[in-house]
């Protein structure tokens, strides 16, 4: 299967270079491209697949005489590899799908089409990569070309600064990653994964390495504050990208961490089980409410994901703790929880995204301002797009209620930890997400109910039309996935065993046993949650209800104009508007977390002017952090430039002088 | 297998036929209170009755949202309400949802509603959702908070499990449940929509929330959505009777008397409630809207102390 892996890989990078020879042909190349991706994406789904369900009988390792000299390139498929690889392949086969309709409307699609396989490629290959020089290439090959993407249409305002962002952190990231590798391979440089495991490295060392690799893969994953380069880049790229970015980057960037701090590091310290939950925590919290008070539709979805990996960290940190205090079945329920909701991420992330884009191609609005009503117009993509925001919502019976619930059933074996931090921590923790799961269907609501539903707002929105069938059939699809991973889930759990098995050294108990195919993943606390049975009861209530309804009441059905309290106002400005219904969220929370400051412009009487409201918001983040940062480097580099101007003689002076100094540096150290 | 199932089904029915009762039952309350005579405790089935014989005036902006919510709401509150343990405990499919998912699943439906406030386009359903959504953002998860407690103390998220344990001789008084029992009646009044959170009662537009969000509703529509709200009344009515004063309850398979006598047990609980919660609502004035952010941010701050007072007094 490896080796099947590789070639998927070669094709795609030879699609890339297709796309550049097929430059002066786009709806050609843009047909092939996507095709090919779509189909590569498949069989690297299934090989996936077979590796994940058998990894004994389907994974392995090999060896390939390139790259650095003295060390080849090593790859491995294990299980690990095998479930990230079917997150990527199912979200990239959707995305090629989706791109297969939605990349004939692109401007500029000699800046889209060679990168977009290439981007797949290197997603795939930091999967399956097994020594450090590998995976960093791997990684910087994914960063880059995605970075190629978002900068497609760098001349739109704001993109070219997003793409600057991103590249900045994206080289941050990876330097964090390269040290933390640097510090396991040791001083004998042992830079295979087989080298690294058989070395544990001290409890020091450890510690520091954890530090980088929450900067690496956190970074790239978007945890605070480290995601300030997120909801920029994101939205900055085509649509189908940023559903991969998002959907599927993220979900990288979170094997990276797996991989280094559950695989290479060795055991864990209890500590760690306090600080990445912690940080998840507050992620997933101050994600959600800056996505509530967002009115760009893909810019709220991109803060969604900051949300989303905060609650898989939370499934992470808390596998960690567990671990830690070798409490192996609740560790396994956690990362189980952490894992499923890779998966399910990646299936309603894409969906909503393509949602997005199906908008923007139909009315070119990203602003939800200026749509609404648009379930009249596109009635499939309004039906996709509701599935996925209640499933991203954690409602049942869809799939993120899954996870969400799993997450809430590790935090509660938490009080079994023996240290009190943990004991304080944890259910505070567990309070930010419950928060932060209720907060996300307020925004969910706000972002179905402004951009499909009431009246549209511009003439663009009145006259949008559906979108293709291959969009329609992308979103239909995934749509289904999220429902059946809701109303199945005893599937998906066992499925991630494998995995779980090869990390934790136990499993959950088998869930396809059980009755009815409810799923009870700890055996002593009985709770249990069926999906189905509650898909059907509640399809059987509507039902029922309905069908009483229809013989017994009254049928007669009459349109109107809206009663509104007797004043319907014809105008679409009477609407509530994307500002106005998160409007009182941002008065109870805003005022601490996002020092939001509201000011009105009242004319007196007899002014004529309108009455302004401006609402000033801070990324507290930004301000405390980054500001300071880049007015340090501004500074440095002001008093540098200098250096720039000087004579041949203060030339000469200078590298006399550092010659002197380095002398004396090695005089010192010896 | 079979007795079980008819349980189960006696318990659908119970929940749909009694929750109009305790409705009109609070309203008459509160009536002679403030020395009304009031309507009769009938009346909101008559209310209901006339509403499925009227028709429906669909607004011309309305999509099939607006018009599939009302099934889907009833639907979702039905099903949450009839996993309640009411009079009897070891009901079929209880093992289906948890406490956990039973909040999700009211969550499901308001979901649904918000967004059928927002279907139509007018400046009070958006008003309606917007607010309820916020309070909703704070009562979910100071009720998740309280149900942690709960589950820390039975060891289940299981609501069966949990009344079993309370039930049980080794509960005694704790301050935990105390703090947990307040919050709880704090998030049930605001989910239900009552004084002092919102107004049932009320067509102004100030205050409205809940009112506001369904007043494009019509006819039979209408009927479904208030007698979800019936339901969910009864539901948090159950929620409170079978934690905080489980007694009474029949155990799985005790025969026919047990569950008679349990039955009887839970409107004597029905009818306490109901009367205390009229005496609340008539003793207490409407906060302003956004005062209810402190109401609800005490009850999750409550819920939280409860919970680490929980995992700090644990031993092992």
């Amino acid at each position: 299967m490896l080796e099947g892996l590789l070639w998927c890989i070669a094709t795609l990078l030879a699609t890339g270079v297709a796309a550049l020879a097929l430059a002066r042909r786009p709806r050609i190349a843009t047909s092939l491209v996507y095709t090919l991706s779509l189909g590569v994406s498949l069989v690297g789904l299934l090989a996936a697949g077979a590796a994940l369900l058998a990894p004994a009988r389907f994974g392995g390792t090999l060896s390939l005489p390139v790259g650095v000299p003295w060390l080849g390139a090593h790859f491995e498929l294990d299980a690990l590899s095998a479930f990230f690889l079917v997150v990527i392949n199912l979200g990239g086969a959707a995305a090629s799908l989706f791109g297969l309709g939605y990349g004939r409307h692109e401007e500029a699609p000699g800046r889209v089409l060679p990168f977009f396989p290439a981007f797949l490629a290197g997603m795939n290959l930091v999967l399956i990569a097994a020594d450090a020089f590998s995976f960093l290439f791997a990684w910087e090959f994914m960063s880059l070309s995605s970075w190629a993407l978002v900068m497609a249409h760098h001349r739109r305002p704001g993109n070219a600064a997003a793409g600057y962002l991103y590249l900045l952190m994206a080289s941050f990231g990876t330097l964090g990653l390269l040290l933390a590798f640097g510090l396991l391979a040791g001083p004998l440089g042992g830079y295979t994964f087989d080298a690294i495991r058989l070395v544990p490295p001290s409890a020091a060392v450890c510690a520091v390495v954890l530090v980088l690799a929450l900067i690496g893969a956190g970074s790239k994953a978007g945890l605070v504050p480290l995601h300030v380069w997120l909801p920029l880049a994101h939205p900055a790229a085509p649509t189908h990208v940023s559903a991969l970015m998002s959907g599927v980057m993220t979900k990288v960037a979170v094997y990276g961490f797996v991989r280094i701090v559950f695989d290479l590091l060795g055991p864990p310290a209890w500590w760690w089980g306090a600080v990445v939950p912690l940080l998840g925590g507050i992620t997933a919290a101050l994600g959600v409410l800056y996505a509530l008070m967002q009115s760009d539709l893909k810019r709220l979805l991109a803060y969604s994901t900051v949300e989303n990996i905060g609650i898989i960290f939370i499934g992470l940190g808390l596998s960690l703790a567990f671990e830690a205090n070798g409490m192996t079945g609740a560790a396994a329920l956690a990362l189980t929880a952490a894992l499923l909701h890779v998966f399910n991420h990646a299936l309603f992330k894409s969906l909503l995204f393509f949602g997005a884009g199906a908008v923007l191609g139909a009315t070119g609005e990203r602003d939800m301002e200026r749509l609404g009503g648009l379930i009249h117009r596109m009635p499939r993509t309004a039906f996709a797009f509701l599935v996925g925001a209640a499933a991203i919502s954690a409602l049942p019976p869809f799939n993120g209620f899954v996870s969400e619930w799993l997450t809430f059933q590790a935090i509660l074996l938490s009080p079994a930890l023996p240290q009190w931090l943990l004991k304080f921590l944890v259910p505070a923790v567990g309070a930010l997400l419950a928060l932060s799961a209720a907060l996300a269907a307020a925004c969910f609501v706000k972002a179905m109910g402004i951009t499909f539903l009431g009246r549209p707002r511009t003439p663009a929105a009145a006259e949008a039309r559906e979108t293709d069938r291959c969009s329609q059939a992308a979103m239909l699809i995934l749509a289904a996935l999220c429902l059946l991973a809701g109303i199945l889930p005893g599937y998906f759990i066992d499925a991630l065993a494998p995995v779980i098995q090869t990390l934790t050294g136990t499993r959950l108990p088998r869930q396809d046993e059980l009755d009815w195919l409810t799923i009870v993943p700890v055996a002593q606390s009985r709770s249990s949650y069926n999906g189905l049975l509650l898909f059907f009861f509640i399809a059987l209530a509507a039902g029922l209800g309905a069908e009483v309804i229809h013989r017994f009441a009254s049928s007669a059905t009459r349109r109107a104009p809206p009663w509104d309290c007797g004043f319907p106002d014809p105008h679409p400005a009477t609407q509530y508007t994307a500002g106005s219904i998160s409007q009182p969220i941002r008065r109870v929370f805003g005022s601490v977390v996002f020092r939001a400051r509201e000011e009105v412009d009242l004319p007196p009487p007899g002014d004529t002017r309108a009455a302004r409201l401006r609402v000033r918001l801070h990324d507290v983040p930004w301000d405390v952090l980054y500001a300071p940062l880049t007015g340090l480097v501004g500074f440095v580099a002001d008093r540098l430039n200098r250096l720039q101007f000087l004579t041949i003689r203060g030339y000469l002076t200078l590298v006399f002088g550092a010659l002197v100094a380095l002398l004396m540096v090695l005089t010192v150290w010896q | 297998m079979i007795l079980d199932a008819l349980v189960q089904l006696c318990q659908m029915m119970v929940v749909l036929a009694f929750a109009p009762l305790l409705a009109g039952y609070v309203r008459k309350v509160k009536a002679l209170l403030v020395g009304r005579q009031g309507p009769p405790i009938l009346q909101p089935y008559r209310d209901l009755l006339r509403l499925l014989r009227k028709e429906v005036v669909l607004a011309h902006s309305a999509s099939w949202v607006f018009r599939a919510t009302p099934y889907l709401v009833f639907a979702a509150t039905w099903v949450g309400a009839a996993l309640v343990p009411t009079f009897a405990t070891g009901l079929l499919f209880s093992y289906a949802a948890d406490m956990i998912a039973i909040v999700a699943l009211l969550g499901s439906a308001r979901f649904m509603l918000a967004l059928a406030g927002l279907d139509v386009g007018t400046s009070f359903g958006g008003i309606g959702s917007s607010r309820e959504m916020m309070i909703a953002s704070l009562a979910e998860p100071a009720m998740l908070m309280v149900v942690f407690t709960l589950s820390l103390l039975a060891g289940s998220t299981q609501l069966s499990s949990i009344a079993a344990y309370l039930q049980g001789p080794d509960v005694g008084l704790r301050v935990s449940l105390a703090l947990a029992l307040v919050a709880l009646v704090m998030v049930a009044i605001a989910e239900n929509a009552r004084i002092p959170v919102d107004n049932p009662a009320t067509h102004l537009e100030l205050t409205m929330v809940h009112e506001a969000m369904i007043l494009e509703y019509s006819g039979r529509h209408l009927a479904l959505i208030e007698a979800a709200s019936f339901v969910k009344l009864l539901l948090y009515v159950s929620v409170i009777g079978c934690v905080f004063a489980p007694w009474g309850i029949a155990a799985a398979g005790e025969g026919f008397a047990a569950y008679l006598t349990g039955l009887a047990f839970y409107l004597a609980k029905l009818a306490v409630a109901g009367l205390l919660l009229a005496v609340f609502e008539t003793s207490i004035a409407k906060m302003r809207v956004f005062r209810v952010s402190d109401f609800l941010g005490a009850a999750l701050m409550l819920g939280v102390l409860a919970t680490l007072l929980r995992f700090v007094s644990r031993l092992t």
